[in-house]
């Protein structure tokens, strides 16, 4: 198999607006014969529903939430960012890029990143036009924050709510195209399945969540916009429904996973407090222009800390280590969030942890307030201390925060062209659900920027060119190809629900999520991850012995729903453990132990890895075999990330 | 903590459905509700019993999907979700009633599971800009006053869960409606079709049977973002002009 990632000649700077040139249109009048699923109603799905709407096309739009406007993007927090240069501050389209193409450890491709940035000054105009209420400054005009390891201002946000801001903006455009009948809602439905008939993408099977039933829905094109598949940990902070089913059942079917390894771990997320722990909260990192990261200087003094002999308080500034302050002067406290992350693990690590786990590092606004007031911290993170307080207890404006890094982002995802197709011909995947702008590591306020940037100016120009060369006839459900499916995914139920073992679904989560967090999280080696697939496999040969789903199919059950999630994740950890095995370097993200300068900072192999490492399905319990996509960097001169 | 649970256990739509109790122990007070409720429904699961359904997702407090009735309150005793709710706010040896939100719009699914589709058919009717993607003016090129846009910002931070319609004896929406109604009046993108919206959502509010506002204010109490009053006060000004200029008649 020959991937081809179709990006366009030409210099990096044209190469959008010529493609859009060379794009084949359909007919305006000949849109409305063409009918288009979307899988997910996030940012991604839902500003590609409305505006594929807009354009003509008839629209199936589905998600598993009780309505559209609680996928997973309503949580985002920090911010979007955008190329707006409104600051005056130096930034421009090719700042953006450039950032990006950096803080992705150069494991993503030019022409994408690059058409990211270009478009995401529209984003800004769309968002405002529909009534998102971003922050102001008094003459009225757009505020601006730096965010996340950038040095220039550029991110756009809605207090600590943006993400709420945004789906709910792409919300009202899709609501206003299901009252003009052009976008018909599925609700409460879960896709189980893609249908590929004549080696085209043409349809789903879904689950009607309330009803149990199974259903199979046709058309010409068949987009996903699923999300990440950051819950394989178990732990993460991502929303306790996000899951890998729709992506997995894709690549299932033929759809290349690429870099399945890239995750992101995000620096701060309030700690793990017990075995109770169903999720991991967010704490938006713009906390960290304002608060300064630090644990005790020595051992005995978290120690005394953890017993609780000493306060935070109590610890002198000369005992306290700024760790990030004095390993990376120039970025400080706003080192990218994998820097963040790892210099954490390395601080509990030596034993420096500040809460009881030893799991924990303080976030301190101390100082901020007292420069400032606390009246402009509340203005600026109230909503964040209040769920702080709400969920720990601890008042943070009066001692510091505690946190620990989460799972919170997974760069990899589905293989797409710069078309943002998969190699299956009319599919498509979305937003994070695919792996193609972040590279190694993806940008605080960048996943809402490509979301939006995917859905409303990318994919409405290329699925065009796509649909104009697929005859507008329109193939049955009761095709074999769809009674197949549904068949499979039938079966696949009823096994569950027979099993009728002695473990559920949760306890076997719970046991990957830590086989994953063990050894292929912040920190992974060979020998660990030969060690985690093993048990990967062990573990899923038990599930489908021993799992217990109690109740039916014909009923709510979300027993079940969970099981068919759970299952997809077990085969995909097995993935993720392959793709980090062989990816001998470290970029971003993905740190291996055996591969790092000696500062302790990740350590690329360029020669050997700049490549996409793209895998396919070839049956169950079957090695998948990897592809490579050879990365080219013709605008860029790959270095070192150093943040010192 | 040991708590005794009195929980709403309704098969679907069609079952009569009714109060079940359930003993929980070891609850930590740094749990938090729906972390109590799922350690129950682990429990339950061993021993092949059907778990408690109820609605969650982000527990973070700002999909809005969780929506229970806890002790006589929506999301229980403290102004926030219930997946926001932590056990400190519970003692030892208590009895905790919970209930699915109640209101003939909001029909219950399973459990402490409602069908709140009314919401997004109200926001169907005119919860939005007509704006199209593409083509739009540069994003600063209309200024916001600071004081506008974040009172736009106040009343956009609805998350739609609901809690207002459950608290309000009438089983009104007009919080939420109104919500929507204000934030996009306030600010210059929402003027032009600012009568037709105030006018269409309220329709479409009475036609799927929320109930009439008598002004009793129960739903500022209980709506875990802070909605305020002089939304629904917007609303009804909103609503009195659109209907003296309606076109509509
Ligand atoms: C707590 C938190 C804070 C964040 N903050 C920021 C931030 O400040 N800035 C930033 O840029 N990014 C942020 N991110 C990342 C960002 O929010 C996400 O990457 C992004 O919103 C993903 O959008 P999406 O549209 O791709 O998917 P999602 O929003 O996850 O939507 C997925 C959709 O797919 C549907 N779906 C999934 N599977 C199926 C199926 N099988 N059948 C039917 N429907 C299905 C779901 O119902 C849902 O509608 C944050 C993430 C988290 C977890
Ligand atoms: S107004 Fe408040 S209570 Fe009502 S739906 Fe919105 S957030 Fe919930
Ligand atoms: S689960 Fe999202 S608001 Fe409670």
């Amino acid at each position: 198999m020959k991937l081809d990632s179709k990006i366009p000649e030409g210099p990096l700077a044209e190469k959008w607006t010529k493609h859009k040139f060379n794009q084949k249109l359909v007919n305006p009048a000949n849109k409305r014969k063409y009918d288009i699923i979307i899988v997910g109603t996030g940012l991604a799905g839902a500003s590609a529903a409305a505006s594929l709407a807009e354009l003509g096309y008839n629209v199936k739009a589905f998600c598993f939430q009780d309505s559209p406007r609680r996928a997973h993007s309503i949580a985002a927090q920090g911010g979007i960012n955008a190329a707006k240069n409104y600051r005056n501050d130096g930034d421009s389209v090719y700042r953006l890029f450039y950032d990006t193409i950096k803080g992705g450890d150069y494991r993503a491709r030019e022409a994408n990143v690059y058409r990211l940035a270009e478009v995401s000054v529209n984003i800004i105009d769309q968002c405002v036009a529909q009534g998102v209420p971003f922050a102001r400054e008094y003459g009225g005009l757009l505020d601006n924050r730096s965010f996340g390891g950038a040095q220039v201002s550029r991110t756009f946000y809605a207090r600590g709510q943006t993400g709420q801001q945004l789906l709910l903006g792409a919300y009202s455009a899709l609501s206003r195209q299901v009252s003009t009948g052009k976008v018909k809602l599925y609700t409460r439905s879960e896709m189980l399945d893609v249908v590929i008939v004549d080696g085209k993408a043409r349809g789903i099977v879904t689950r009607n969540l309330i009803t149990g039933k199974i259903e199979s829905h046709s058309a010409h094109a068949v987009v996903l916009a699923s999300g990440g598949y950051g819950n394989v940990f178990f732990l993460s902070t991502n929303a306790m429904g996000s899951n890998v089913t729709a992506a997995w059942r894709a690549h299932k079917k033929g759809a290349l996973f690429a870099n399945p390894c890239y995750t992101q771990i995000h620096p701060t997320c309030i700690p793990v407090s017990g075995d109770h722990q169903s999720k991991l909260t967010l704490m938006s990192e713009s906390l960290r222009n304002d608060g300064r990261v630090w644990v005790p200087a020595t051992k005995e003094m978290a120690e005394k800390l953890r017993k609780g002999e000493i306060k935070a308080n109590d610890i002198a500034e000369a005992d306290r280590d700024y760790y990030l302050e004095r390993r990376y002067p120039s970025f400080g406290n706003l080192v990218p969030r994998d820097v963040a992350s790892r210099n954490a693990k390395y601080v509990c690590d030596e034993g420096r942890g500040v809460n009881e786990t030893g799991e924990a590092v303080f976030l301190d606004f101390r100082d901020a307030i007292k420069r400032d007031s606390e009246d402009v911290i509340r203005a600026r993170y109230g909503n964040l201390f209040d769920m702080y307080q709400q969920i720990t207890g601890e008042n943070p404006y009066k001692v510091p925060m505690k946190i620990y890094p989460a799972v919170h982002y997974t760069m990899g995802g589905l293989w797409v062209d710069y078309n943002l197709m998969t190699n299956v011909p009319g599919l498509y995947a979305t937003g994070e659900s695919n792996f193609s702008d972040h590279g190694a590591n993806r940008l605080g306020a960048s996943a809402l920027m490509q979301g939006l940037a995917d859905g409303y100016f990318v994919l409405p120009y290329t699925i065009g060119d796509y649909l104009a060369g697929v005859p507008a006839t329109k193939v049955e459900t009761t095709a074999p190809e769809f009674q197949e499916a549904e068949k499979a995914v039938k079966e696949r139920i009823n096994t569950l629900l027979n099993i009728k073992g002695s473990k559920t679904v949760d306890h076997f989560h719970k046991r990957l999520g830590k086989i994953m967090w063990d050894y292929c999280g912040m920190a992974r080696t060979a020998e660990g991850l030969t060690k985690a697939k093993a048990m990967i496999k062990e573990l899923r040969e038990e599930f489908w012995k021993d799992v217990k789903v109690v109740g039916t199919n014909e009923e709510l059950n979300m027993s079940l729903e969970k099981a068919n999630r759970v299952a997809d994740f077990l085969e995909l950890g097995e993935l993720m453990v392959d793709d980090a095995l062989n990816r001998n370097e470290s970029c971003g993200g993905h740190f291996r132990e055996e591969y790092q300068t000696p500062e302790g900072e990740a350590l690329r192999d360029d020669d050997n890895f700049a490549y996409v490492a793209a895998w396919q399905y070839t049956g169950d319990n079957q090695p998948e075999v990897l592809h490579k996509e050879p990365l080219a960097f013709e605008n860029v001169k790959l270095t070192q990330r150093s943040y010192k | 903590m040991n708590l005794t649970l009195n929980v709403w256990r309704q098969k679907n739509t069609q079952d009569k459905g009714g109060f079940k109790s359930y003993q929980v122990s070891d609850v930590s007070a740094d749990m938090s509700f729906l972390e109590m409720m799922d350690v129950l429904n682990e429990k339950l699961e061993v021993q092949g019993e059907d778990p408690i359904h109820f609605d969650h997702d982000c527990r973070e407090g700002i999909c809005g999907m969780c929506s229970m009735y806890i002790n006589g309150k929506p999301h229980g005793p403290q102004q926030t979700t219930t997946c926001q709710l932590h056990m400190r706010s519970f003692k030892d040896g208590e009895t905790i009633t919970i209930e699915p939100w109640r209101a003939a719009a909001f029909p219950v699914v399973k459990d402490l599971v409602v069908d709140r589709s009314a919401f997004d058919r109200i926001i169907q009717s005119g919860g939005y800009v007509s704006v199209n993607t593409g083509g739009t003016p540069d994003a600063n090129e209309i200024p916001i006053p600071k004081k506008i846009a974040d009172e736009a910002f106040e009343s956009a931070e609805c998350i739609g869960c609901g809690a207002c319609v459950a608290a309000c004896k009438n089983a009104s929406a007009m919080l939420f409606v109104s919500a929507k109604v204000s934030q996009l009046a306030l600010l210059p993108q929402g003027q032009v079709e600012r009568k037709e919206r105030a006018e269409k959502m309220v329709a479409q509010m009475d036609a799927e049977g929320f109930g009439s506002c008598t002004n009793t204010g129960a739903c500022e109490a209980e709506c875990p973002k802070g909605i305020s009053l002089t939304n629904i006060a917007r609303l009804n000004r909103e609503y009195l002009s659109a209907k003296l200029t309606s076109e509509n008649v």
